[in-house]
């Protein structure tokens, strides 16, 4: 039978459209407004899942984004998401749905053997048992991992779209319920701009679920009429199923808006959740507040649920979920529930635990026959998969104590309601401060932070009439503040059939006897916490909430303690006989609910994660086949092979055509960096460790900067254009860096110092083009004179290259001779295709970072960040001659002579050649004196760069070795990962051409 | 995440912008002149105060102009931006 919990009539829902939707391999049917949880209420399926730690059979606790019980795994393949609410989960058609932590069914769940074995299981147990011995922690791990989590993340791609909106108004109004609603309409009509959030398909809060009127007149009319209002109004923008996550300093607030996720049709337009990022003016909270549950013996049974959700699942979505129900309640407003269960022909009976009961109450339940128990308590509840029986008894004031006869009742449904507790994680967040109100036993928003306004229940104001004033009054004093034409007040009168001030709500604790019998009463269901894990955390000495709530997991998981952080802290005040006050709460931090981390990324995902930079000839360079690396953000042709060739054969034939002939690297992405200005000379002296002032027009210099600490930070080389102009070159990925360090200094210590830079990174394409032949092949494709005498090493000259405005620096990375073409990068790719054609008849071959890297080390040329590590100064790479002494100050000088970086025993630059001439040391490895079977070893240093070296035809390293220049000659060893040990000589730095010759031919 | 009012820009996001630690430490004019332990104060030391702080902020995503920034480091309020080269602020600014 389906549908059998059904109404006949009543309820939002469209009993016109049927929707079918699958829950752990099973077809159900519900209607078009249903949730997840109502639809399977509705078809009597209470267990929907098996709990955290004990697998003990669960159902539906609440109606709302506070259930802790009923997450379910939503989905199938990519689109999986675990941990998902029932309560929340909008039916569509062909849902499918199941439970989760239950193998291999939720009804017949190996896993609860734990709650059997639960006695061994109290709170602590894997930090007591799985400390000893603790080599064997690892061996423990792979276990509870795999015991640990709920649900399971999908493993293929996400296959939607996330996007992220950036929002800026005057009021973000949090919350759509009446208080809201009328703060935003006060606001709405004074002329704000207004932002209206709220996590649910409908807007009216939870008095769409209850009877009441305003201005004496049907209350669900007003909420109509005032959501179309605010609806008409230009000024307003309502975000419904939009849950506020986070909120920040300065009103800024993040929120999630879940666009089409309740559609059974994704659309390709439209995303599947959009990451708002609002910042407001002012921010009204306006959330409500959650309903408290109650702790008595084994309350988490399902058919067990909080009374306003039976309330709601009757009211608004027309559910019975019992026929034999009993409600469990300390304050007024639940009767409510108790009444209209009863009108809809449930047999209730009602446990109060208080001992003065409202006359008029009293005599209702009389009139409609309804058994009134009060000062009583439910002691036990049995029922395996769903509560079937309660004992009741007497509750001995004076003894704190139960006493009497015990009472059984048979019962399919337990509504509890243990008072409410206003929501206030994100006016926490928003470093407001709570206080302990001992009338409503709950905290509630005292000091206000932030430029925000709190309101109605999240206010912890209970008053229908004085909410709805002052909702609107606020309203309208924000747009006051904010210098709005404000709209008429209106004076407000609100009735609910019982509201919950009529009454103060009893603290209701249970007896400390009881609390140790053998059944389990739950503060935190979601991670069974029960109360004698409270106790014995006190017993323990974790006293402090923060250290009660890690030791106890009271509050954890994807509910955040919702529903037991206010009964985990009113236990332990119970406990330590101390005000609630005095024990504080912990910390709320976002976000208020789970949310996806593809909403976070939104479209910052694949290619667009990261920036990709490209230099001119990229196309090119793909199109022939390049392996690309990655240096920083560009992407840079690694080597070139042809086909058959793996990267050693390919490096080996780009190495070898440089040293013979002709060799082409794209070096566009070179920092570079346009200097100008009278001081840019004095400048220079001040930023580079050797002198700038003698440089003469149209000739280079290489420099190394270092960081006030004396530390090499980058190194290139700088050509004097003009009179005061400066081209700067950096390494590829200092660039940015090396431009923010000029700027520092200029803006900051400078202030009085004319120099103005500007980075042409981009503006300038580099053909850099090495090998003995390179002057022969240049000359034939410009009109500058390369010759010797007229275009030495370390000069630039200007002219045409191809037909092209060039810049052409003669210098050198490979120790060849070389020549650094600049054009501008929209002639670059032309340049570069010129190059290869006339090139032919000198083999001319491009190669990429790999060979750049192989013929630099062949000569010993560091490579900043690789051959330094941001700890070495200029004298330690063996580069004094690059330090000034004659300059004053320049940054990093004083440094110099810091006692730690005058130690004689620093790591020095040195080569290192492997005596079996074969093995190519991997990069990073430890050289050591004496290579042992264990350490400690004596340490000396570790390789930085190597590689083999094709025109020496053995492998080459670099390395930096404890006062390595005085061991020179020495034997060294190198112990590998695969237990080999590598025997190597220290040499000096320069592998090949150690004269210099070939770049100065 | 703050709202920043950038000197010559206005009042940003806080996404554009970087810190650089604390303000007012100046570089010493001579350096040579300077101690072991001089030197040190100026590399190394720096304060990490409970209340109002001043550091340095870059508008990175803006006008790339380096300021001053004097910070409440308990409440996280701006309590003034100002441009390099200009006055520290006084406790009477608060």
């Amino acid at each position: 039978m389906s549908n059998q919990n059904r109404t006949m009539f009543g309820g939002r829902i469209d009993r016109g459209q049927v929707i079918n939707f699958v829950f752990n391999g099973k077809n159900y049917q519900g209607f078009h407004g249903d949730t997840l949880a109502s639809a399977l209420l509705a078809n009597d399926v209470h267990l929907v899942g098996r709990s955290f730690k004990y697998h003990r059979a669960r159902g539906i606790l609440t109606a709302g984004s506070e259930e802790p019980n009923a997450i379910v795994q939503l989905g199938l393949g990519a689109r999986t998401e675990p941990n998902m609410r029932a309560t929340e989960i909008e039916l569509y058609e062909g849902l499918e749905a199941a439970s989760q932590n239950c193998w291999p069914s939720v009804n017949y769940d190996v896993g609860s053997l734990n709650n059997i074995l639960s006695s061994i299981f109290p709170a602590g147990f894997y930090y007591k048992t799985f400390k000893w011995p603790p080599s064997l922690w690892l061996f423990y791990e792979h276990f509870i991992r795999k015991a640990a989590g709920l649900g399971y993340s999908p493993t293929a791609k996400n296959p939607d779209r996330y996007e992220q909106k950036f929002y800026y108004c005057d009021l973000t109004i949090v919350g759509g319920g009446i208080s809201g609603l009328l703060s935003a309409l006060a606001a709405g009509r004074s002329g704000c701009s207004v932002l209206l959030i709220d996590e649910n398909p409908e807007l009216g809060g939870y008095l769409l679920d209850y009877n009441f009127s305003i201005n004496e007149k049907d209350g669900l009319k007003w909420i109509k009429n005032i959501v179309d209002e605010l609806y008409s109004m230009d000024n307003v923008r309502i975000l419904k199923r939009t849950t506020a996550m986070g909120y920040y300093d300065y009103n800024y607030l993040t929120a999630l808006e879940k666009v089409t996720n309740h559609c059974d049709q994704l659309s390709k337009t439209t995303p599947r959740e959009r990451y708002w990022r609002v910042r407001s003016k002012k921010i009204v909270l306006a959330q409500g507040a959650f309903e408290r549950p109650l702790v008595f013996a084994d309350n988490d049974r399902p058919g067990i649920m909080m009374a306003s959700a039976g309330k709601k699942y009757l009211s608004r979505y027309g559910v019975l979920p019992g026929k034999s129900v009993v409600l469990f309640t300390n304050n007024d407003h639940a009767y409510q529930t108790a009444f209209e269960f009863n009108d809809k022909g449930a047999k209730i009976s009602i446990i109060d635990t208080r001992e003065n009961i409202d006359i008029r109450i009293q005599n209702k339940c009389e009139d409609l026959g309804i058994k009134l128990y009060s000062s009583f308590s439910i002691i036990s509840t049995k029922g395996n998969k769903k509560v079937n029986q309660i004992e009741v008894q007497k509750v001995d004031r004076k003894q704190n104590e139960l006493s009497g006869e015990c009472i059984t009742l048979d019962v399919d449904c337990i509504l509890m309601s243990g008072g409410w507790n206003p929501a206030v994680q994100l006016f926490s967040q928003s470093r407001g401060k709570l206080k302990y109100d001992k009338v409503l036993n709950t905290f509630v928003p005292d000091e206000l932070i932030q430029d925000q306004i709190i309101i109605g229940c999240n206010n912890g104001c209970f008053d229908l009439s004085k909410n709805l004033n002052h909702s609107y009054q606020e309203g309208l004093n924000a747009a006051k503040d904010l210098n709005y034409e404000v709209a008429d007040n209106i004076n407000w009168k609100g009735e609910e059939e019982i509201s919950f001030t009529e009454s103060s709500v009893e603290p209701y604790m249970l007896g400390k006897k009881k609390v140790t019998k053998g059944s389990k009463h739950f503060i935190d269901f979601q991670n069974d916490v029960t109360a004698a894990d409270i106790f014995l955390a006190q017993r323990e000495g974790y006293i402090s909430v923060e250290h009660t709530k890690r030791y106890t997991t009271t509050g954890m998981g994807t509910d955040q303690g919702k529903t037991s952080n206010v009964n985990a802290l009113a236990l332990m005040s119970h406990i330590h006989e101390k005000p609630v006050d005095e024990i504080g709460h912990t910390t709320f931090r976002p976000p208020f609910s789970p949310q996806t981390f593809g909403a976070i990324a939104g479209r910052s995902v694949d290619h667009l994660f990261d920036p990709e930079r490209r230099t001119s000839i990229h196309k090119w360079h793909e199109e022939n086949n390049a392996v690309f690396e990655d240096v920083g953000q560009w992407k840079r042709p690694y080597y070139f092979p042809k086909k058959n060739e793996n990267i050693h054969d390919a490096v080996k034939r780009e190495c070898l055509a440089v040293r013979n002939s002709l060799g082409m690297l794209d070096a566009s992405t070179l920092g570079k960096i346009d200097l100008r200005g009278p001081d840019t000379a004095k400048f220079l002296n001040m930023i580079y460790t050797n002198a700038w002032s003698k440089l003469e027009i149209g000739s280079c210099r290489y420099g190394l900067m270092c960081n006030e600490h004396g530390m090499i930070f980058d190194d290139g080389v700088t050509t004097r254009l003009g009179d005061d102009h400066y081209h700067m070159t950096t390494t590829t990925g200092g660039a940015a860096r090396v431009m923010s360090w000029l700027e520092e200094f200029l803006q900051t210590e400078w202030l009085d110092m004319e120099v103005f830079c500007t980075s042409v990174t981009e503006q300038w394409t580099v053909l850099s083009i090495s090998g003995p032949n390179s002057r022969k092949f240049l000359q034939e494709l410009t009109d500058i004179d390369l010759s010797k005498e007229n275009f030495p090493f370390m000069k630039f000259r200007e002219g045409k290259v191809c037909g092209i405005d060039s810049r052409v620096f003669r210098i050198s990375f490979t120790g060849e001779l070389s020549f650094e073409v600049n054009v501008p990068s929209r002639y670059g790719r032309f340049v570069w295709e010129q190059f290869m054609h006339h090139g032919k008849k000198y083999n001319i071959t491009p190669y990429g970072t790999e060979t750049m890297h192989v013929l630099r080390a062949e000569k010993g040329f560091i490579i900043v960040g690789q051959d330094t590590d941001g700890s070495v100064t200029p004298m330690d790479m063996n580069m004094d001659w690059i330090v000034s002494k004659k300059k004053q100050d320049f940054l990093g000088k004083r440094s110099f002579t810091r006692s730690d970086t005058l130690r004689s025993d620093r790591k020095k630059f040195v080569g290192l050649l492997v005596n079996d001439k074969k093995t190519v040391l991997p990069e990073g490895s430890h050289i050591v004196e004496k290579a042992l079977k264990q350490p400690p070893m004596k340490m000396l240093g570790h390789v930085t760069s190597s590689y083999f070296s094709p025109i020496l035809g053995h492998p080459i390293a670099l390395a930096m070795i404890k006062n390595g220049m005085n061991l020179l000659g020495e034997k060294v060893e190198i112990p590998l990962m695969n237990g080999k040990v590598i025997e190597a000589t220290i040499s000096d730095t320069v592998f090949y051409d150690k004269e210099g010759n070939k770049n100065n031919e | 995440m703050f709202v920043i009012k950038c000197p010559y820009c206005g009042e940003r996001d806080q996404t554009e912008f970087s810190c650089h630690g604390e303000a007012h430490i100046a570089r010493p004019d001579n350096p040579a002149e300077v101690s072991d332990e001089e030197w040190g104060e100026y590399l190394f030391f720096r304060n990490n105060p409970k209340g109002i702080h001043f550091e340095r902020w870059t508008h990175d995503h803006g006008c790339r102009r380096w300021f001053n920034v004097m910070r409440d480091t308990v409440s996280d309020k701006i309590i003034k931006t100002y441009k390099m080269g200009d006055q520290k602020p006084g406790v009477q600014d608060v």
